[in-house]
């Protein structure tokens, strides 16, 4: 869906649920799923049904994904950190997690 | 539903008030063959039925007025049928449970006064005999696998529920809908009278007349019932509610102040401030609200709150309900409590069929007249 | 990096956004020595026009636009005067005693305000068609934020659609950085040219006017516009086609995305919450603050400035942050030398010039904003039109009562995406206006925070007794 412009930003390994995806630097965790052609970062908790990021500015909620154990955080505003560990959000989220 | 009155409508009763009181009762009285009207404020009105906890609880009532613990009960134990009879009629699950409920504790000083409040309550004469136990840490453990270690015991009462309160309001407004009343939003009732043996209640948009009127209005009812030679004295009190995103189920029992809906949002709250501004909210509070919470279940704390709010208590002086019938204007009843999730059950089945019949059975509702404010005054 | 706990017990200005009205407010008041925090919840400044602007991976100027660029200057002022700049701060809560409540990397905090300046711009207007939850839909918006924060241009077969200067641009900005569209779906109704063009002589002044035109004419030579009238994004797990139709009948076009755009409205969340009064604004079909000729709103010591204020642009932003911050020294400092407002105003009055034109010009189609059946109103909790259509014929006359009842509302995004879609279609199913309707009423955290973020604020013994019994 979306390609990089010739981009001399610094690469940064991610893992998304378990598998390494090369972001770069200044990507937020939502940017970098959708360099990755991640399709979806979650599902709802109401229906189940799979959403991906569609503001990239904060105001959807549709970003939703657990990076680093803690769950429900808002992707397109978290910049990307080397071994981020981010995990797509399947429905209601885990009270503890 | 019919939402506009039209000239010539005659209605046996109106009910003043679209809260969950005012909309229960005028459920039980529509099945009672009445023809009801039911006016309301408009969106923005105070309403506790908005900002409310969703109990259906037993535990602690009844502590200064014996027979409430009874008249509780009663409801409680009418919650089942009550929402049997919502789902036939809509199709909406209010989704009722009655797991027993949990009154935890974070130091062995909260636990000694919970205990002495139950003392109190169990020893006074002529209380209906129903459980309360008192628990340790290791048996509410045992229930409720995810208290933290703070938590030093609690109370637990087999008796004790909730409810979807957003969707039990929803729910009886379709019912009613369904059953054709008439339901008029933003017609706030300015003054009521009663000329040639009927009921004139006027509002912003003209007059509406009705046989009997039933006074639902909250705190509002402090102002409306003297009008018909009633009284409602009332004290409202400020909560404030806290509630988080939805979570998977971890919590099998609703706790006084922390329960998991069956959407799976918690709600944490039972705070308790003189305060009759409902847009005010004190941060403190929640966060006292919150501090607790985790403490009582660590897991929650990386969770995220979405939304806080506060909501006015309908709050009567002793904190009582006020079932009331008028002497001076006959067919002119009051329907007041806080706890009106928890009474619903009782104004739909058991208030209402009494208003419907236009008396009051003095054997079930006489300790609730708000005449018993005068008997205190003169002892 | 500044961290909660580095962060002073109170400020005489907190500055809320750091767009090009934040940025430009913080600026002013801090030279004339007033002490000054700005928090934005993004990893930079800038703002939505601005995005990325210290940042960008993108180089080449050409493809962003000059205007883009001027952020510039605005970022390094602020950054110069002396303002405390803080990103990465989310504001929860902002009351009317000018209590505001922050978190950062986790931790809440609340500071005092001797005036608050809420800078918190705009969003895109909500865009309800069938289908516009799948995976693949995004806002244009959207796209233009990857582009400048990440230059990440659009790659596969790719549909924009809808109406307004923004959509334009983007379309622009990605064909010039060597992105794919395959299709502009124009939604604007004609007969808006109608209502327009009464306005026409002011916008010919205003500078929207030449980039407007050159804009259409860079785009229209390179993409194939269709009207359409209704629009509907299909597929199961994601989105595959577009199908819509126009004039020349229903035509379906696959897509690997589809980007919506009709507008932008004012980002009311943090002002309704503080309890500013709002009004409805029937050309930008928005709700806006009510406020004084200093920006100054119904609650005493805070301002909203920039496209919160309304909508009129980035350079009206920067202008109405001066106006505002001018404001907030002479109240706080009535001896500190400002500048002059006179020519703040003349400038600001020229940015507004065309504002009518392109209001009227781009006022969404009733079928864009009023959605019927199972098309969903809320996104967060799944509640659909006709849920909302039917519960207003039920009697429920406004936004509170429909969120009691359905939900809508109170999901995390706590009404962005839905809030106007409710008022106007409880407007329209009761025969009223959405003034009449009015609002949800928003109660903080208009951000979420965590639970052990709002455990870990002060309490005072009376609000524990509140609480313990
Ligand atoms: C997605 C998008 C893209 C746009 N792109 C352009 C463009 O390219 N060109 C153009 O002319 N106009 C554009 N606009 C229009 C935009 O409204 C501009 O006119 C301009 O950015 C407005 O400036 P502002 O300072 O009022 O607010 P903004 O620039 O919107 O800045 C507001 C800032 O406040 C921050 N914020 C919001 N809420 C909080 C909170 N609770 N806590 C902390 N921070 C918060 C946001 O992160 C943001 O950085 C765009 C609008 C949107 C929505
Ligand atoms: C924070 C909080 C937590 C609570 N938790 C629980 C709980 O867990 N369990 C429980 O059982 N109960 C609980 N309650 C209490 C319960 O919510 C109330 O008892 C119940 O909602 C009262 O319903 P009501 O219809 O009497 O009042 P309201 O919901 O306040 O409704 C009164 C209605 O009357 C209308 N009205 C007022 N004046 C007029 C007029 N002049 N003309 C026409 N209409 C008028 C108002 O607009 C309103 O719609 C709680 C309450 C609060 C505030
Ligand atoms: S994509 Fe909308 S909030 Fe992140």
């Amino acid at each position: 869906m979306f390609k990089r412009l010739a981009d001399s930003s610094p690469a940064i390994a991610i893992s998304v649920d378990g598998k390494t995806v090369t972001a770069r630097a200044g990507d937020t965790v939502a940017a970098a799923l959708l360099a990755a052609g991640i399709d979806h970062c979650r599902t709802t908790p109401v229906t189940g049904a799979p959403r991906a990021p569609y503001c990239l500015m904060g105001v959807c909620f549709d970003c939703l994904v657990t990076v680093d154990g803690v769950g429900s955080r808002q992707g397109c505003l978290i910049p990307v950190r080397e071994g981020m560990k981010v995990e797509t959000q399947l429905g209601r989220r885990e009270a503890g997690r | 539903m019919a939402t506009e009155a039209r000239a010539g409508d005659e209605f046996d009763v109106a009910v003043v008030g679209g809260g969950l009181v005012g909309v229960a009762t005028a459920w039980g009285l529509s099945r009672e063959g009445c023809r009801v009207v039911i006016l309301d404020e408009g969106d923005r009105a105070v309403r506790a039925s908005r900002g409310n906890f969703a109990l259906v609880w037993v535990q602690s009532k009844g502590l200064g007025l014996a027979p409430y613990a009874g008249w509780t009960i009663r409801s409680s134990n009418a919650w089942r049928g009550f929402s049997d009879l919502l789902k036939q009629e809509t199709g909406l699950d209010v989704s009722f449970q009655r797991p027993g409920g949990f009154h935890l504790c974070l130091s062995e000083k909260e636990l000694e006064a919970r205990a002495n409040v139950l003392k109190r309550l169990h020893n006074q004469p002529g209380i209906v005999d129903y459980k309360t136990e008192i628990l340790t840490h290791d048996q509410v453990k045992a229930m409720l696998p995810d208290i933290g270690p703070e938590v030093v015991g609690g109370s637990f009462c087999p008796l004790d529920g909730h409810v979807n309160s957003l969707r039990l309001f929803r729910t009886l407004h379709a019912a009613l809908n369904a059953r054709g009343v008439t339901y008029l939003p933003s017609h706030r009732v300015d003054a009521i009278t009663k000329e040639a043996g009927e009921f004139r209640l006027a509002t912003p948009y003209g007059e509406i007349r009705a046989a009997k009127v039933a006074l639902a209005a909250g705190n509002a009812n402090m102002r409306l019932a003297p009008m018909v030679g009633l009284e409602a004295p009332m004290r409202p009190e400020r909560g404030q509610i806290v509630v988080t995103e939805r979570l998977r189920p971890f919590l099998n029992h609703p706790v006084v102040t922390l329960r998991q809906t069956d959407e799976g949002t918690v709600m944490i709250g039972d705070s308790k401030e003189e305060s009759v501004d409902p847009s005010g909210l004190t941060i403190g509070v929640s966060a006292t609200e919150a501090e607790r919470a985790v403490r009582q279940f660590p897991l929650l704390a990386n969770v995220n709150v979405v939304r806080t709010w506060s909501a006015i208590r309908v709050m009567t002086q002793d904190g009582f309900p006020i079932y009331d019938e008028s002497q001076t204007h006959p067919g002119a009843f009051t329907v007041c409590c806080h706890s009106g999730v928890t009474l619903a059950a009782n104004h739909a089945l058991t208030i209402a069929p009494m208003i419907a019949r236009g008396a009051l059975d003095a054997s079930l509702v006489a300790p609730f007249s708000a005449r018993r404010f005068h008997v205190q005054e003169a002892g | 990096m500044t961290a909660a706990a580095d962060l002073a017990p109170s400020y005489e200005l907190v500055v809320i956004g750091g767009g090009p009205a934040g940025l430009a407010a913080a600026a002013l008041a801090a030279r004339a020595g007033v002490s000054t925090v700005l928090f934005d919840e993004n990893p930079g400044v800038g703002g939505q026009i601005y995005r990325a602007i210290t940042s960008t991976p993108v180089r080449s100027r050409a493809i962003l636009g000059e205007d883009y660029w001027d952020g510039a200057a605005l970022a390094d002022e602020a950054k110069a005067s002396g303002a405390l700049i803080v990103n990465g701060a989310t504001v929860w809560s902002l009351d009317r005693q000018r209590l505001v409540g922050v978190s950062l990397g986790g931790k809440a905090r609340l500071i005092e305000a001797g005036r608050v300046i809420i800078a918190t711009g705009s969003q895109e207007r909500p865009f309800p068609i069938p289908g516009w939850t799948l995976p693949g839909v995004m806002t244009a918006g959207a796209a233009q934020t990857a582009l400048k924060a990440q230059g990440l241009v659009v790659g596969g077969r790719t549909v924009l659609a809808g109406s307004g200067p923004l959509l334009w641009l983007l379309a622009a900005q990605t064909l010039r950085a060597g992105g794919r569209i395959d299709a502009i779906l124009d939604t604007t109704p004609r007969r808006n040219w109608l209502q327009a063009m009464l306005h026409l002589p002011d916008f010919a002044l205003s500078p929207y006017f030449a980039k407007g035109l050159a804009l259409l004419r860079e785009v229209r030579a390179k993409v194939p516009v269709h009207r359409a009238a209704t629009i509907e994004a299909v597929g199961t797990d994601r989105v595959r086609e577009v199908v819509f139709s126009g004039a020349g009948g229903t035509r379906r076009l696959p897509v690997d995305l589809l980007l919506l755009h009709q507008g932008v409205v004012p980002n009311v969340n943090l002002a309704n919450a503080a309890g500013v009064a709002h009004v409805w604004n029937d050309r930008q079909l928005c709700f806006v603050p009510v406020l004084d000729a200093e920006f100054g709103s119904s609650v005493p010591g805070i301002a909203v400035a920039g496209d919160g204020a309304g909508i009129a642009g980035g350079t009206a932003a920067a202008e109405r942050g001066r106006i505002a911050a001018i404001a907030a020294v002479r109240a706080l400092k009535p001896q500190a030398a400002v500048p002059d407002t006179q020519a703040i105003r003349q400038r600001l009055q020229r940015e507004e010039m065309g504002r009518a034109f392109l209001d009227c010009l781009n006022r969404p189609a009733d079928s864009f904003r009023l959605p019927e059946g199972d098309t969903i109103a809320c996104r967060c909790e799944e509640v659909t039109a006709k849920q909302v259509r039917e519960t207003a014929q039920m009697g429920c006359e406004g936004p509170n009562q429909m969120k009691a009842f359905l939900r809508c509302g109170m999901g995390p995004c706590q009404g962005r995406l839905c809030g106007l879609t409710v008022t106007e279609l409880i407007a329209a199913e009761r025969k009223t206006t959405p003034d009449e309707v009015g609002y949800y009423r928003l109660r903080p955290p208009v951000k979420p925070i965590t639970l052990a973020e709002l455990a870990s604020l002060p309490i005072s013994e009376a609000e524990r007794k509140a609480v313990e019994r």
